[in-house]
This record gives structure tokens, sequence and C-alpha cells, in this order.
């Protein structure tokens, strides 16, 4: 509808300075990844956790935010047991989140 | 018997040994490259296993009876079974004789490629001989019991359920011409026959023929072309067999050879497995059995059709059917070729490209080796629950007052967590990274100084057992264990009120072959019901690890039906011998999911 005036555009400035490719690549194909509630679910049943700290509520916020070293140290031990799969209440599929992070990491260099 | 032409020869038979010299031309050709696709170590055991008295005899054993008998069918279907036997086995005696009656009677023709084929064509019999008569009537017998099971594959195509088959799949067009020249051979063959049958011969198939349609039959104008007919049908079964459906017959007397000389699957694609594709002859068998398959939307996830992607080179597809199986085995179970449906997927998972590898070296272990620790004994057990336990403490709380009543001297690996066996990380493919956890787990466990470590978990069970090479330590899963206490006197197991139902968890069923003993336990526990389907034929609960891609939403569905299973006998409770089996049905099952650990518990002092 025109009412012949406008709010003027937001001058907001975007100060956030994150690469968000990865994440969106995530996302493209592991839509689930945007369900996550970071409830720690999963954190408090990886058998991972209590070697590398590893846990999926981290690595999706992780690299949310651009922290994608942390996200890559804490990938790196997972066992891929499933167990994190089972309790999460949002359903989603971290096992195989994981998989799919795992693989396309580093995909824009190669 | 005389020659009626001098030559031997009519061009009639050109069709037939063009179609002969292809096909036996791509399927020696196709046997030396699969053989070659094979790595050192595997191809020099399939050469020893072939000059092998007992793997040669066993070789002779199993083609006989799969490729010409088709056992296997006949135990899932007395009419599929006759089906196809009659055409197989009749087809093969049909050869077999053909070539005896020649080297009977025209010792000098036998170098001659086509003449048992048409034998009838170019002999007359000059004085009637007994060992004729039998020979004719042998002829005729076969062709008969081929035309009976070719009638019966007509109906099949028009009513499967009769052969107690739901879906099937639906043939290419090229699997239909194979079909349709498959179904002519034999009626062409027997009308040609037909009208030499006054002059060479004939049985109580062909004389009768030649009686009831004389107006055709008596017209030799009509003998060359119905030749030329039945010539040209084989020519073209033979020719389009190798792109076909059909390809299943020479391919799986290379495959059982494969398998008797105990080859692995090493490569996705070449080798043992590409022998297995191309057994696969697409009966669909595997479509109904597959646990998936209860909705529709996962029937072409099935191995069938891993087997045609994988042929047709499609690896989109086979990406997708590769990542959703549940690795439960039943295909293979079902399959009467033997196709390896889990480790199928597993090998074309392990060929996929990750841009970030696990690694588990770094893990520091000291700390677990110390923990469990002790002088070796012999009486000593190592209880390993594994990952899917420490989600039911139920079942790790249960074995510990077991072994605590029956006085065992024992270790608890991962009570404060562990490391997992490595399973998991096998069935997505990533062997390198599993080798680490089992090298690792490994060295724990022979720090341990026991002498039997138990497992709780079939998923691990599995592993320990064909991947972990303990020297000096047994593998047993608790449902064995558990017997052997009771067997020794230190259980004593009680008998008590309501029925319990057994299910099967797939990984130490189909995995390892362990039916019997938790069978045994339960009924000195209580009174013990089948389900409708058991055993080999136990149907996953769903919730199986193997699977990477479906989401538990998606398989309340399979467990649902296998519940329906589980029930048929109306238990009391449903016993399982598997953490995650329990988990799985627990979630929808309207009564009591116990493990045997609890069971077992519950049932002693
Ligand atoms: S359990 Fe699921 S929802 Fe909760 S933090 Fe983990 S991934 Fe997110
Ligand atoms: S699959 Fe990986 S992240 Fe999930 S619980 Fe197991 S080790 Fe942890
Ligand atoms: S995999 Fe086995 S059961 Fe399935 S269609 Fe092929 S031969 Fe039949
Ligand atoms: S292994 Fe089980 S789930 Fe996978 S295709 Fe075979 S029957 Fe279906
Ligand atoms: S089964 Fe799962 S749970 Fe049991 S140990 Fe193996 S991986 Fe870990």
């Amino acid at each position: 509808m025109d009412f012949g005036f406008s709010i003027s555009p937001s001058s907001t400035i975007n100060l956030d300075k994150v690469d968000f490719t990865l994440y969106d690549r995530l996302c493209e194909i592991e839509p689930d990844a945007k369900k996550c509630m970071a409830c720690g679910s999963c954190s408090a049943t990886c058998t991972a956790g209590p070697w590398t700290g590893m846990s999926v509520r981290k690595v999706i916020l992780g690299i949310q935010r651009g922290k994608e070293s942390e996200a890559e140290k804490m990938l790196k031990g997972c066992m891929l047991c499933g167990k994190c799969t089972m309790v999460c209440p949002r359903g989603i599929n971290t096992r195989h989140l994981i998989l799919s992070l795992c693989r396309i990491y580093g995909e824009g260099e190669r | 018997m005389i020659d009626r032409f001098a030559s031997g020869f009519d061009p009639f038979v050109i069709p037939f040994l063009i179609g002969m010299v292809f096909v036996l031309g791509y399927c020696i050709v196709g046997a030396i490259r699969l053989v070659f696709q094979l790595d050192h170590a595997d191809r020099k055991r399939f050469l020893v296993s072939l000059i092998t008295p007992k793997t040669i005899w066993k070789n002779i054993k199993d083609i006989f009876l799969n490729c010409l008998i088709h056992v296997k069918l006949w135990k899932r279907n007395k009419l599929l079974g006759y089906m196809h036997s009659s055409i197989a086995f009749g087809w093969f005696m049909l050869i077999v004789l053909g070539h005896i009656e020649c080297f009977v009677y025209m010792p000098h023709r036998v170098k001659l490629f086509y003449y048992p084929i048409f034998f009838n064509y170019f002999v007359a019999e000059n004085e009637y001989t007994l060992r004729g008569a039998i020979f004719f009537f042998l002829m005729d017998f076969f062709l008969l019991m081929v035309l009976s099971g070719i009638v019966l594959a007509i109906i099949k195509r028009v009513r499967s359920r009769l052969f107690g088959m739901r879906r099937t799949t639906r043939p290419s067009l090229l699997d239909r011409i194979g079909l349709y020249s498959l179904w002519l051979i034999f009626p062409l063959r027997l009308l040609a026959e037909s009208f030499t049958a006054h002059i060479s011969g004939g049985s109580f198939l062909t004389i009768p023929m030649n009686m009831l349609f004389k107006a055709f039959l008596g017209d030799h104008m009509n003998m060359l072309p119905t030749w030329w007919a039945y010539s040209i049908a084989l020519c073209v079964f033979m020719c389009v067999l190798p792109f076909t459906r059909y390809m299943h017959i020479p391919t799986e007397m290379l495959l059982i050879p494969f398998r008797n000389a105990g080859l692995t699957i090493k490569h996705a694609r070449k080798g043992f497995a590409k022998a297995q594709v191309y057994s696969c002859p697409g009966c669909g068998v595997c479509i109904d059995a597959c646990p998936m398959s209860v909705k529709k939307a996962n029937i072409k996830d099935t191995t069938v059709y891993l087997n045609r992607n994988i042929r047709r080179g499609n690896e989109k597809r086979i990406e997708e059917i590769s990542d959703k199986c549940l690795l439960c085995g039943k295909c293979t179970a079902v399959c009467q070729v033997g196709v390896d449906g889990p480790q199928m997927r597993i090998a074309q998972r392990s060929i996929r490209n990750y841009g970030l590898d696990q690694d588990y070296t770094g893990f520091d272990i000291s700390a677990m080796k110390a923990s469990v620790s002790a002088e070796p004994s012999p009486g000593r057990v190592l209880y390993f629950a594994g990952c899917m336990t420490a989600l039911t403490p139920a079942i790790s709380q249960a074995m510990e007052s077991v072994f605590r009543k029956a006085g065992v001297d024992y270790a608890f690996m991962d009570k404060d967590g562990g490391l997992c066996c490595g399973r998991p990380v096998l069935m997505a493919g990533r062997f390198e990274q599993a080798r680490e956890l089992i090298r690792k787990n490994k060295e724990i466990i022979q720090a341990s100084g026991a002498s039997t470590l138990v497992l709780s978990c079939p998923i691990c069970y599995k592993v320990f057992r064909e991947h972990y090479k303990l020297e000096g330590i047994r593998v047993v899963h608790h449902t064995e264990y558990m017997l052997e206490l009771v067997k020794a006197g230190k259980l004593v197991l009680e008998k008590g009120e309501g029925s319990m139902v057994y299910h099967d968890p797939c990984e130490l069923g189909r995995g390892c072959g362990v039916y019997e003993q938790p069978r045994e336990l339960l009924r000195q526990a209580g009174e013990l019901v089948e389900a409708a389907q058991n055993r080999e034929m136990s149907i996953c609960c769903g919730g199986s690890l193997g699977s990477l891609t479906l989401g538990f939403d998606k398989r309340e569905d399979i467990t649902r039906n296998a519940l329906n299973n589980l029930v048929s006998g109306d238990p009391a409770t449903i016993v399982t011998a598997c953490p995650l089996c329990k988990g799985t049905f627990a979630r929808y099952a309207d009564r009591p999911v116990e493990d045997i650990a609890e069971t077992v518990n519950r049932h002693t002092k």
C-alpha cells in the first residue's frame, strides 16, 4: 500500500565480522541445525565430552559465531556413537550433522 | 541314427552361434576382469581355493543347489521354488542330455557347437532303439518341466501374490525383451521338434503334438521357419543377457566360488562387490523383508535398488540408499544369492571424502588403564557396558548385581565413561578411525588382567568379536555369560509369573549367530512365547546406529511394526538383549520392555 511516505531505511551498521559461509552451507544441507535450542542434552551424554570437551551444542554455536577452529577441535574427537541424537529433544539428527560438517569443512579451499 | 544332412549344417544355426559366442566371450572377459580387480591377497586366496578339493566340492554343491535347484527359494515359497528350479534345472538337463545324445549317436559331430542344441533337426532315426526311446522320453520330460515353469512365470507376472511376494521391481525395457525371448524359446523348441517327431524320434510330448497339429506340423514348408524362430529367440536372449537382470545367472556362478574362498568386500565397486551387484536378479524379496519398507517412501532404498543404481552408476542415489539403511542384515538373510546389503553399504560409505577427519590419537587413556589394572588372574572378568548401556543404566546396574550374586571378581571398565567400541565409526565407513579406537580399547583391556570380557551391548560384541584380536581373553555377550553362570550353579534362576517374548537384536542374532542362549535363560525364568517372525527373520527395532540419515522422528513406523510382530503372542513383557533395542521399544511399547540382564536379576536371589 502506498501512503505517499515511508520509514527511512535502517542505518544500523552491521559490525559482525563473522564469516557465515560454513554455517549457511550447513543449514543448506542440515536445515535442522537451526532447530537447536542449546539445551545441552547432547553435551551431557557425549562419549567424547570427557576426552575433548566435545559438545554438539557448542559446535553449532561455535560455527554460528565464527569460532570454527574450536568447533574443528571438538568435531575431531567425536566417536559417532549416536548418543547425542538419541537424547536431543528437538529430534535433530546430530550424528549426521557432525558427519555433514566434517564433509564440508574446508570445502572452499578444496 | 543317421545324419539327415551330410554337411551337418543349416544357416538357421547362425543366430544361435552369434548369441552363444557373444555371451560366452562377454562372460569370460567379465570373469577375468573381476578376478583381476581383487587385491593381490584375495586373488591368491581365490585361485588357491579353485584347486583345493574341499572348496571345489563345496563350489560344485553350492552352484548345483543354488543356481539350478534354488533351494533357498523353495524354503520361501514352493511355487516360486518350483518355477525357478523347473526352468533352470530343466534347461540344464536339456543341454546336458543333448550333449550326451550327441556323444552316443553322433560322436563325429560333437565338435560342432550347435549340434546338440538342434539335434532333432539334423538326425533321423533308422532303427528304433531302446536307448533312443529313453533319451527322447527324457528330453520331452525336461522340456515339459521347463514349459510348466514358463507357464508359472507368466502367471507370476500377473499375480505375484500367489508366489508369496507383495512387492517386486519393475523390469526395464531390455529386461522385458530378455524375458519375452526366454518365454518364447521353449514353446518354439517344442514346435520345432514336433515337426521331426515322426522321422527323428519323439516321445510323449512331441509325437502327440505332431499328430494333433497335423495341419501346421504336417506341412514341411513350416519347418525351417520354426527352427529359424527358435534359433533367433535363443540369439536374442543371449545377446541381451549381459544388459539385463539375467546377467545374474553367469555372475552367480562366479560369486559362489568367491564367497567360498572367504573373500570380503575390499572395494566398493570392484571385484567381490561387483560380483554381488550383478548376481542380483532383482527378485525384490528384500523389499518386503526390509524393515524400512513399512514406509512407502523407503521402498526405493532397499538393497535391490542399491544394486540397480550401482549398475547404472547413479552416484546421488547410491549415496542416499547407502546412508539410510539400518544395516540390520535382514535383506541378506532372505536373499537367495546372498548379496550382503550392510557390507555393500558400508563400503559405499567408506569411499567418501571428508574435509575433516576424526583423530583420537591424542586421547590419554592412562587413567582408565590404571583404574582397571590388576594382576592377570584366570577368574577375573572385565565388564564393558558401552555407550548405549550408558543411556540405560538399569542394565549395567543389573549386570553388576548379577556379578555380585554370583561372586564374580569383576571390574567395570567404563563405569565413569569410556571410549566407544568403534563399531559406529566402522558403520560410517571410517575404517582408519575405528582402528585407532580399537587399538586404545585393546590396550586398556589388556592391562586389566582379566581372562573374560563381558559385553552387554551386541553392537560392541560384534566389533569385539570380529575386529579386536584379544589373545588370551575370551569375549562373551552377557546372555552367554549369564547362562554359563547358571549352568555352573553360581546363579539360580527362579521361575516367575507372566509370559515373556524375546526380541532377537539384529547385531546379536544375524550379526553374531546367538539365538539359543537367551532363550534358554528365559525359559528358566518364566514362560517364553515366540514372536511371529523371530531368529534370522527378526525385525529390527528401528533404533539402529547403522542408519546415518534416518532421524528418530522418521523411525516410529518401523518401531511400531516391529512391536506388532513381537506382541503377536500377547506376552506380558518384552525382553531384549541390547540397550539400544530396549530404549527404542520403550518409546512406543504398551507393555514393559527390559533387558535380559534385568530379567535375570529379578529372578535370582
Ligand atoms: S540436544 Fe539437541 S537441542 Fe539440545 S543442545 Fe544438543 S543439539 Fe541442541
Ligand atoms: S556422536 Fe559424537 S557428539 Fe554425539 S554423543 Fe557420540 S561422541 Fe558425542
Ligand atoms: S538383493 Fe537379493 S533379495 Fe534383493 S532383489 Fe537382489 S537377489 Fe533378490
Ligand atoms: S540391512 Fe536392513 S534396513 Fe538395510 S536394506 Fe537390508 S533389510 Fe533394509
Ligand atoms: S554400541 Fe554403541 S554403544 Fe555399544 S559401545 Fe558400541 S558404540 Fe558404544
